[in-house]
């Protein structure tokens, strides 16, 4: 200890501690028609089998007039860190002849989310830490072999990437080329930006230094990921190795040459997590609480309007924080 | 690792950290989570806000340029060989209690500190001191007010946190316990921020006497039921620190000697501290003082839970209290853990009841239509059933008439009829038989010859 050394540096561990005790939310959801290989890119992810495959198993099974929302939540536990996980599947989403509006049901459960959360922040009594619901992350999944993207994905992505965070991903990859994987990289791209779809990571001038920078372009290149997902662990001579085995060859899912899942569970867990969390509760959070007070704001002005016009002065308005019920209510009031 | 891992189809999150976590196969990497944090809390920085209160003499400013190595009242404002500031002019009494703050930006270890100390000069120097706390918690009130304007306007991008996370009170080593001003103080602002007691000018008395001291001041603070911050373990730390944290709590409230100064102890070394004919007392010996105590909980192991304790505990009840306060009502409905599918129970629900009571309804409508029907047709049978017997009865009058009038007509011819027919019967013929036929037709003309 030098004489001018105060000693409050250590003030990140005891909020390391804190972090350690309270453990975090981390709400992820897929969204893609079925047999894309959803579920078994989460669990490679995460090298646990978490969620079962909503697809169709047997005939008899109806196929789904609407999209489902389905979550599922586990705590996993890694090194002393806790993480509440909750996966939400979207099973019915894109199966139909007529996909019309089978996004509605994954936008209005995110927004739902938020609402929950600002109905709970603006109550005078609350807990601190509210239980986070927000979705932090969607997974959208792209049809490999399509040229660039489809109708359904331009609807889709454009409403996904209002309230969320999108990372696109192209779903079952082993069955295109390097050059195709390319090709069909660069028309998504393009097309995202002829579309102005912005994806995650965003472009923050102030916030980032070169290092972050730098690690976020080479992310942005990456997009959409081309990733292969496997449950399976196969023997290549003597090693064990997830992947896949055909009858030409055997995909390593975590060799980087053979598709870009290692890039995608980096980014998403070990670089960008707690980026994740922080720009949806900064970002989207925001935008869409701003967007609720403002339409209280015009609805108490209105009613003051109304007030005046009958004659009542208009300090007779109540001018406290907003507790007027919320344009967008997730839970029926019975 | 534990194993068994809880799997919920409806709800959208599991609250607190209770819950059993679910074995992994391999490394996933969410464990570099804290680390993210740690890089993003650096770059962005801490608020520290810090209120020194008690009588003025006592060492404040000395005890907080200790604390803080003298980067925050540079060394032309302290008050030099401990004479009050400001002594070169005549001492104006002054007019009530005053709030100032200092701030300064320090960085250690790449790590920003913003460091702002709030004194209160004039607390306690007074003739009259009833309410010298009043100015101290409404200062504190009125930080908690900003903080919540922040909060619920509608561009939040910016907050800036300026609340009080620790009150250092000044306590007089008298020997005696707690004074009244001093009760006064603690019991008004215990529920609004954390207060740390401290007995100040620990030189003046013996570690027997500090013993002593302290023991009275906590039973004094028991006794009014005084929230003083204390440091506390959970589950979470390893034993040395539980240890430690004891050892600390112990301590409260700290009996502390400041000092800015160098001076030479008896063996040549320099070190901080204060200089008497009797000895040298040093500032950081923790068998001389409890200084280096107070500054391990206050900046070393304890920091973010007193700001931790002003945001979640302080600062909530007082947003509550006042919200509450201005009318607003608390809707517990909205605690209730959302989940699509059991809303969507709901509704199905709510539909199945209304289609029930539509069914319901309909068959009630449909009976009593039936009803009216049947009894409708009932009349109408009733009423062809009367005509039939009425008509019925007219036809039995008129055979009767018929018969009567036969039964007359047959009367006057009487024997005549009777022996003809008789004679037609005993002969066995009937009127089929021509002869008979004539003769009977001859009878008939003779009598109607007559008629």
């Amino acid at each position: 200890e030098g004489q001018d050394y105060v000693g409050f540096d250590t003030i990140t561990q005891q909020m390391e501690r804190k972090f350690l005790k309270r453990g975090f939310n981390l709400n992820v959801i897929l969204v893609g028609e079925s047999g894309m290989g959803k579920s078994t890119l989460v669990n490679s992810i995460f090298t646990t089998h978490l969620v079962d495959s909503q697809g169709r198993r047997t005939a008899q099974e109806v196929i789904r007039k609407t999209t489902e929302i389905s979550p599922v939540t586990q705590t996993l536990e890694e090194n002393g860190v806790r993480v509440r996980l909750t996966i939400i599947d979207t099973p019915g989403f894109g199966d139909q002849c007529n996909n019309e509006g089978c996004w509605v049901p994954v936008i209005k459960y995110i927004k739902d989310q938020h609402a929950a959360y600002l109905a709970r922040e603006l109550k005078p009594f609350r807990d601190r830490i509210i239980n986070d619901t927000r979705v932090h992350a969607c997974l959208y999944f792209l049809n490999p072999g399509s040229r660039g993207l489809r109708p359904l994905d331009v609807e889709v992505l454009k409403r996904l990437t209002e309230v969320t965070n999108v990372i696109p991903v192209i779903a079952k990859s082993d069955s295109m080329t390097s050059d195709e994987r390319t090709l069909f990289k660069r028309r998504v791209k393009e097309e995202m930006a002829f579309h102005r779809i912005t994806t995650y990571p965003y472009a923050n001038a102030d916030d980032d230094d070169d290092e972050d920078r730098m690690l976020n372009n080479s992310i942005r290149d990456l997009i959409p990921f081309a990733v292969v997902g496997s449950e399976e662990t196969i023997d290549v001579d003597g090693t064990q190795v997830r992947g896949r085995r055909h009858g030409w060859g055997v995909i390593n899912i975590f060799d980087e040459t053979h598709c870009d899942f290692v890039h995608l569970r980096n980014f998403m867990l070990r670089t960008h997590l707690s980026d994740l969390i922080e720009v949806t509760a900064q970002r989207h959070y925001e935008q869409f609480r701003t967007s609720q007070l403002r339409q209280i704001k015009e609805l108490r002005d209105q009613q003051a309007a109304g007030a005046a016009a009958a004659g009542v002065p208009p300090g007779a308005v109540a001018t406290q924080p907003p507790v007027a019920p919320l344009p967008h209510q997730p839970v029926a009031q019975v | 690792m534990r194993v068994c891992s809880t799997k919920h189809h409806d709800g959208a999150g599991v609250s607190g950290g209770a819950g059993v976590a679910k074995k992994l196969n391999g490394y996933v990497g969410f464990s570099n989570y804290p680390n993210q944090q740690h890089r993003r809390s650096i770059k962005r920085g801490f608020n520290f806000t810090m209120m020194v209160v008690g009588e003025s003499g006592l060492g404040k400013t000395t005890l907080i340029n200790t604390l803080f190595e003298s980067k925050v009242y540079p060394a032309a404002d302290n008050g030099g060989d401990g004479s009050p500031r400001g002594a070169a002019s005549p001492v104006v009494p002054p007019a009530g209690v005053d709030i100032t703050s200092v701030s300064a930006d320090i960085v250690e270890s790449g790590v920003k500190l913003r460091l702002s100390v709030v004194d209160t000069p004039g607390f306690g120097d007074a003739i009259n001191n009833d309410e010298a706390w009043r100015p101290i918690l409404e200062n504190i009130e009125s930080r908690f007010d900003a903080y919540l304007a922040q909060e619920n306007r509608v561009n939040r991008s910016k907050i800036v946190d300026n609340r009080v996370n620790a009150l250092l009170y000044f306590i007089k080593p008298t020997g005696h316990g707690l004074r009244a001003v001093d009760i006064e103080f603690m019991k008004s602002l215990h529920s609004r921020v954390n207060l740390i007691p401290i007995i100040a000018r620990a030189d003046t008395l013996t570690p027997r006497e500090v013993e002593q001291f302290k023991a009275k001041v906590l039973a004094d603070i028991n006794y009014h039921g005084i929230q003083i911050f204390k440091p506390v373990s959970d589950q979470f730390d390893d034993p040395e620190t539980v240890a430690d944290n004891r050892a600390i709590a112990a301590k409260i409230p700290f009996a502390v000697v400041g000092s800015d100064r160098l001076v030479e102890r008896a063996d040549g070394t320099k070190v901080r501290g204060r200089s008497y004919p009797w000895g040298v007392i040093e500032v950081e010996n923790e068998d001389h003082n409890d200084f280096v105590a107070l500054r391990q909980m206050l900046l070393r192991t304890h920091t973010e839970e007193l700001r931790d304790e002003t945001d979640v505990a302080l600062y909530e009840s007082y947003r509550t209290q006042k919200l509450l306060a201005l009318g607003h009502v608390q809707d517990g409905t909205v605690f209730r853990e959302f989940s699509p599918r059991a809303r969507q129970e709901e509704e199905d629900r709510v539909h199945a009841a209304k289609m029930h009571k539509l069914e319901t309804e309909m068959a009630a409508v449909f009976k009593q239509k039936v009803q009216e029907k049947e009894d409708k047709l009932k009349k109408s049978e009733e009423e062809l059933h009367s005509r039939h017997k009425q008509m019925k009865a007219m036809l039995e009058k008129q055979r009767h008439d018929l018969d009567e009038k036969k039964a007359r007509f047959a009367q006057s011819d009487a024997p005549a009829v009777a022996a003809a027919a008789a004679a037609a019967a005993a002969a066995g013929a009937s009127y089929t038989d021509p002869a008979q036929r004539a003769a009977l037709k001859d009878k008939d003309k003779k009598k109607n010859r007559f008629f």
